[in-house]
């Protein structure tokens, strides 16, 4: 095989670009006659969003409990315990709920998405669509982005809410930090901003996954080998765009 | 191959009972040209059968007709109108009063058998819930699937999904109805019962027919008109009969299916033995 020249590398990512960004506003195009459709709709974010609860609540549990012990026995070094309650719900709200739930989100439902959209393509399911006059991408691509971009902000704010719970357990419970202390200082210093922050950051990651996800399946070659690529972009292309968009957005809220 | 019979072997046509008409159509894909100057027409209200070898273009043909690709050069005119320039309204204006059966079926594999068989009529009408109902469980009764209504495509097999295929593509009530394979491994109840199907669909409703296969015994009983398309163009037209009469090797061999004759079986390959020599001498 010819190892590939960097300025082709460049191109065809340009050109990927450009692809996605024509994809995203035919897609906005369609989702306005897509929310005539409520029940597609409903059954996207179901699909989403409520088939990737327990994923997210037992990540929200396992990270939440993790930053406990460790903001534990950093906060310890300086003396300042009691702070724990803030640093779990800053860290958790602005930054490992939103980007957690995204990238989980690209593994479990962004995967699925892109799957399934290319198992339809490759079983002529989109064409059948195209043939009885159904525009296959109001039908089958705008309700899975709607749904996507919906169910994220959701599973992130679940997510904050159960890793506080594992923070409070390891932080309150094992360690002995006090409860009183524990809220009434995270009460008292986190602000609406910070919830602005990681609600933002859920919704751009929402588009951003939901969009990639329907766009590689939509574009998936139509078969078996073309299916697992899509797959695997999705999760590759998806996290990688989290982690990129979640630093431009860090900034521009700081 | 060369041709002998010409698209003129069925007695002319006036312009009102063409339905679709491929003039000098060019179209290549991936770099490989699949039609140098085709021409055909479909007849209203007759069952025309494209054939040919596998590779040849037949699907593409279908893609043609249906305006999901545009030929390089040349006209397809469907229903009187050129498909060159058609947008997207005007492309599904056209195709809802078009049927295609799938040859694997392309049912919507999260709905069930009604649903599926349902899905046109919901996106496209208004029609009260009784009167859907009527009307599918009508079209699968024609199609001998109404006691599979709440099935699962999964749950079908091959010739039972294509028969819901063909009860969604008939419950519009299309005027033309575009098969692709029809009788691909299908069993012999099931490709009898589609023929028949295809026959009385022709005879009582009066729907025009393109029935795209390589099956040719099985088109042979059911075709009015037929093509045998090869090297992308039309190699022999006429009746089933005509083209066995043919006096073109290439054509008998088509419609004997003989391996031996002009058309070649083996894929280009460099002599058998010094092969076998070369692989041995490694």
């Amino acid at each position: 095989m010819n190892p590939r020249r960097p300025d082709a590398y460049l191109l065809s990512g340009l050109q990927r670009l450009g692809s996605v960004t024509i994809f995203l506003v035919q897609l906005l195009i369609q989702c306005v006659p897509a929310l005539a459709r409520p029940h597609l709709l409903v059954m996207q974010i179901y699909n989403a969003g409520a088939r990737s609860l327990i994923i997210i609540m037992l990540s929200g549990l396992f990270v939440g409990m993790v930053l406990g012990l460790q903001g534990y026995d950093l906060l310890r070094r300086f003396g300042s315990e009691e702070a724990l309650g803030v640093a779990a719900a800053l860290g958790l709200l602005r930054e490992l709920a939103p980007v957690i739930t995204a990238l989980l989100f690209a593994g479990r439902a962004g995967t699925a998405l892109a799957s399934e959209i290319g198992l339809m393509r490759a079983t002529d399911q989109l064409t059948a669509m195209e043939i009885m006059a159904v525009n296959p991408m109001r039908y089958v691509a705008a309700p899975r982005f709607l749904g996507g971009v919906i169910a994220m902000p959701l599973l992130t704010a679940i997510f904050s809410l159960i890793g506080l719970y594992g923070a409070q357990l390891v932080g309150v419970q094992m360690m002995g930090v006090d409860r009183g202390v524990f809220w009434s200082q995270m009460q008292g210093s986190v602000g609406l901003h910070d919830v602005n922050e990681g609600l933002v950051k859920s919704l751009v990651f929402g588009i951003a996954c939901s969009l990639i996800a329907v766009h590689e399946g939509y574009h998936a070659e139509p078969t078996a080998e073309g299916v697992g690529l899509a797959t695997t972009r999705t999760v590759v292309a998806a996290s990688v765009i989290t982690l990129l968009l979640d630093y431009v957005i860090t900034a521009a809220f700081l | 191959m060369t041709s002998t019979a010409s698209a003129g072997a069925t007695p002319a046509a006036s312009a009102d009972d063409v339905v679709v008409a491929v003039r000098d159509v060019h179209y290549a894909a991936g770099g490989r040209p699949i039609f140098a100057g085709l021409d055909l027409e479909v007849r209203r209200g007759r069952i025309t059968a494209i054939m040919g070898p596998s590779g040849t273009g037949k699907t593409t043909l279908l893609r043609l007709i249906t305006a999901q690709a545009a030929p390089a050069s040349g006209q397809v005119t469907v229903f009187g109108k050129d498909l060159a320039g058609f947008g997207r309204r005007e492309t599904y204006a056209l195709r809802r009063r078009m049927g295609m059966l799938f040859q694997n079926g392309a049912l919507l594999t999260d709905m069930d058998v009604f649903e599926n068989v349902a899905f046109p009529v919901r996106e496209h009408t208004d029609l009260p819930e009784p009167l859907v109902r009527l009307l599918v469980l009508t079209k699968l009764q024609a199609v001998g699937l109404r006691g599979a209504a709440s099935l699962m495509p999964g749950e079908l097999s091959g010739g039972m999904a294509r028969r819901v295929a063909l009860a969604r593509a008939i419950v519009m009530d299309p005027e033309v109805l575009l098969y692709d394979e029809p009788f691909v491994g299908l069993d012999p109840i099931s490709l009898g019962f589609i023929l028949r199907l295809i026959k009385h669909m022709n005879q009582a409703l009066g729907i025009t027919s393109i029935v795209v296969s390589h099956d040719v015994q099985e088109l042979a009983t059911i075709a009015d008109d037929s093509y045998l398309i090869s090297e992308g163009k039309v190699a022999a037209a006429g009746t089933p009969a005509q083209l066995r009469a043919s006096d073109s090797a290439a054509v008998r061999q088509f419609m004997t299916g003989s391996a031996e004759g002009p058309v070649p079986f083996h894929y280009p390959a460099p002599d058998y033995a010094t092969q076998l020599l070369e692989a041995d001498e490694r």
